[in-house]
């Protein structure tokens, strides 16, 4: 089982104008990697702006309700405590437990619903086991298009990918 | 006008002296910033670290131990006598949470203002708040007496079926803080996540692999990952900014809510924030002056960081100067017999020794980074920093100490002394900080990797040295 072609190129611009050309060749299975995100990069593959702001903003109005219902319900329901003749439930002083955990609530939306978007935690993954590829997170620049790729051709591909000024290109086994 | 635009001259390259430093000197590659910065971790332990962790050691356990003795004894162990009940231990509570605040400026307030030199400095600086917090977290912990209902702090049911009281400001200092805590620990680890990968990369033997493969979550590098990194991570940047400013903000209402003169002032919170930025950067030039000299890291921790943490310092520390004016200030102009005599009392009463130590360090000895003779001495920007972190511990003495000890009464009258058992607690406090950060310097990458990879030349497809040819785009 093969899982797809890698090509390595010899810096950001050479990888930029080869996501280029994949992305108007029309593939949709298809990656680029690198140590570092690479400015204008999303653009040159064709990225939509990343939905991870949702996850964050759903976590955010959850914390904001969570905190000013439960401070209602325990201060002013369940137990009231009368306090220096203050009113039982008040929106100003429930505000700041509030807004904290709006914080908290943001924080761990975004970032579960970027493992999420990311289907990370992944420990196995085909492109782990490869030598070279170890230096995506080092200083290589890589790009990979996956055999499941309606376009993807064994022969055509490569020749596509020869024309990209690719330094490297090899089949990586699943 | 197609030809007009064609024809249009060329930019001449700015004169020398307008060029800009550049972020990692000596035009390091991409591969030699992950070489230089995991070196630290895959080396044998330097001597030096063994010489600064057995001492860090031996001032932690000194902390457990004042620990064990508190809490079995209670807190007349320590020099909280009516009327002062507030001492030493909400002093360096305060001082610790507010070296933390640095660290988080860096990672989240200069990220959104887009200052690319905090990539050099912001992994040791947020792993110092994390250490600072946790170090600030045991004085309010241990200072309720009876550390064994510390949980009835939060709203967990107990068996009484009474909640915790969320107008007092001191719940809202719980939650402050446990965010606090909680967010600068994530946006840490998902800032780690890409360098953890790069360290699993490298590793030669099977068992750091694992160790570091796991928390490293499978990362590859991947663009379509990078899309939502990124977005995850201007969000925490995003979310940890009114986060931070609103940490010391609620530090400061513990006190500006009560009555009490010297504490009920409207100037409290920004006061507390900018002050706590100023002896977090006080704390970051400590660690990291002598760390990029003993790391080999000059690099990338380059004199032009050292010299925009100076005029941090210096921006922040006259905001806290025309706060300690203001105050005295509003003490008069408010015609309130009571805040005039606390603050009359605060300089020359009997711990005025204290209030005088706090302006000579926080308002007079920063505004020697006017001068760029002091800003580019490492030892004269190593003795000032320490300064600050002695001014902003007493500026918290002052606070605390000064506006209790003298009550409404003169029959109340005291003056406040710490016992031993309060000097160790705090020496200690240091022991547990330095452990942590050594253990954190010897076990995980303290430069952000990819991130200063990003800001070099060589990472910029736009730039000839990232391989652009010109005239595209």
């Amino acid at each position: 089982m093969k899982y797809g072609m890698l090509a390595e190129f010899a810096n950001p611009a050479d990888l930029m104008h080869a996501a280029e050309k994949i992305r108007d060749g029309g593939f949709r299975r298809w990656d680029v990697f690198s140590p570092y995100p690479i400015h204008g990069m999303n653009q040159a593959m064709g990225l939509k702006n990343s939905k991870v702001g949702w996850f964050g903003f759903i976590g955010g109005c959850t914390g904001y309700t969570t905190g000013m219902i439960m401070i209602w319900w325990m201060n002013a329901l369940d137990y009231p405590i009368a306090v220096g003749g203050k009113p039982m439930f008040s929106p100003f002083a429930a505000f700041p437990p509030s807004y904290e955990l709006t914080i908290l609530f943001t924080a761990f939306g975004s970032i579960f619903g970027m493992l999420l978007l990311n289907r990370l935690p992944r420990l196995h993954h085909p492109l782990l086991k490869n030598k070279r590829f170890a230096r995506a997170t080092h200083d290589g620049f890589f790009l990979v298009i996956e055999t499941t790729d309606p376009k993807y051709s064994e022969t055509e591909t490569r020749k596509l990918l020869e024309t990209t000024g690719s330094q490297h290109i090899e089949v990586i086994e699943e | 006008m197609a030809a007009n635009v064609a024809n249009k001259p060329v930019l001449a390259n700015p004169p020398a002296e307008l060029e800009r430093v550049p972020l990692v000197e000596n035009n390091r590659s991409i591969g030699w910033i992950s070489d230089a910065v995991s070196r630290i971790v895959e080396d044998k332990t330097p001597k030096w670290w063994w010489a600064a962790f057995v001492p860090s050691f031996i001032f932690m356990t000194i902390l457990l131990t004042m620990l064990a003795y508190q809490i079995s004894t209670g807190v007349g162990v320590w020099g909280n006598h009516a009327p002062e009940m507030w001492g030493w231990d909400i002093i360096n509570f305060v001082w610790w949470i507010g070296i933390g605040h640095a660290g988080t400026l860096i990672s989240a307030i200069l990220f959104l203002l887009r200052q690319r030199w905090r990539t050099g400095v912001n992994r040791a600086a947020e792993a110092m708040t994390i250490f600072a917090v946790m170090c600030a977290g045991i004085f309010p912990a241990i200072h309720v007496g009876r550390v064994w209902y510390d949980w009835w702090l939060f709203p967990i049911p107990n068996p009484y079926n009474v909640w915790p009281q969320f107008r007092s400001p001191l719940m809202w200092d719980v939650f402050a803080v446990s965010t606090y805590f909680t967010v600068s620990v994530l946006f840490w680890y998902i800032g780690l996540v890409p360098d953890l990968a790069v360290i699993r990369d490298r590793a030669k033997t099977r068992l750091r692999k694992i160790l570091y493969g796991i928390p490293a979550l499978g990362w590859n590098g991947s663009n379509r990952h990078w899309n939502n990194y990124e977005k995850c991570y201007l969000i925490l940047a995003g979310v940890s900014t009114p986060l931070v400013l609103s940490v010391h903000s609620i530090v400061s209402l513990d006190f500006a809510v009560s009555q009490l003169p010297g504490w009920h002032t409207t100037i409290f919170p920004p006061y507390f924030v900018a002050g706590a930025i100023f002896s977090g950067f006080g704390m970051v030039l400590t660690l990291l002056l002598p760390l990029r000299k003993l790391m080999k890291l000059e690099d990338i921790i380059t004199m032009r960081h050292v010299d925009l943490m100076c005029k941090v310092t210096l921006a922040t520390g006259s905001i806290v100067g025309y706060a300690y004016c203001m105050e005295f200030f509003i003490a008069w102009y408010s015609g309130n017999p009571y805040e005039k005599f606390t603050f009359w009392n605060r300089a020359f009463g009997p711990f005025g020794w204290s209030y005088f130590t706090m302006m000579t360090c926080n308002v007079l000895v920063p505004q020697l980074f006017w001068m760029k003779r002091f800003r580019t001495n490492l030892v004269a920007v190593f003795i000032l920093s320490i300064l600050v972190n002695i001014g902003m511990w007493f500026e918290r003495f002052v606070i605390v100490v000064t506006s209790l000890h003298r009550d409404f009464l003169p029959s109340s009258w005291g003056y406040y002394k710490p016992t031993p058992v309060d000097i160790l607690t705090f020496l200690g406090t240091f022991g547990l900080f330095f452990t942590m950060f050594l253990l954190f310097l010897r076990f995980l990458p303290m430069i952000a990797v990819s991130e200063v990879k990003g800001v070099t030349p060589q990472a910029d497809p736009h730039h000839p040295l990232g391989g652009a040819k010109g005239g595209h785009h």
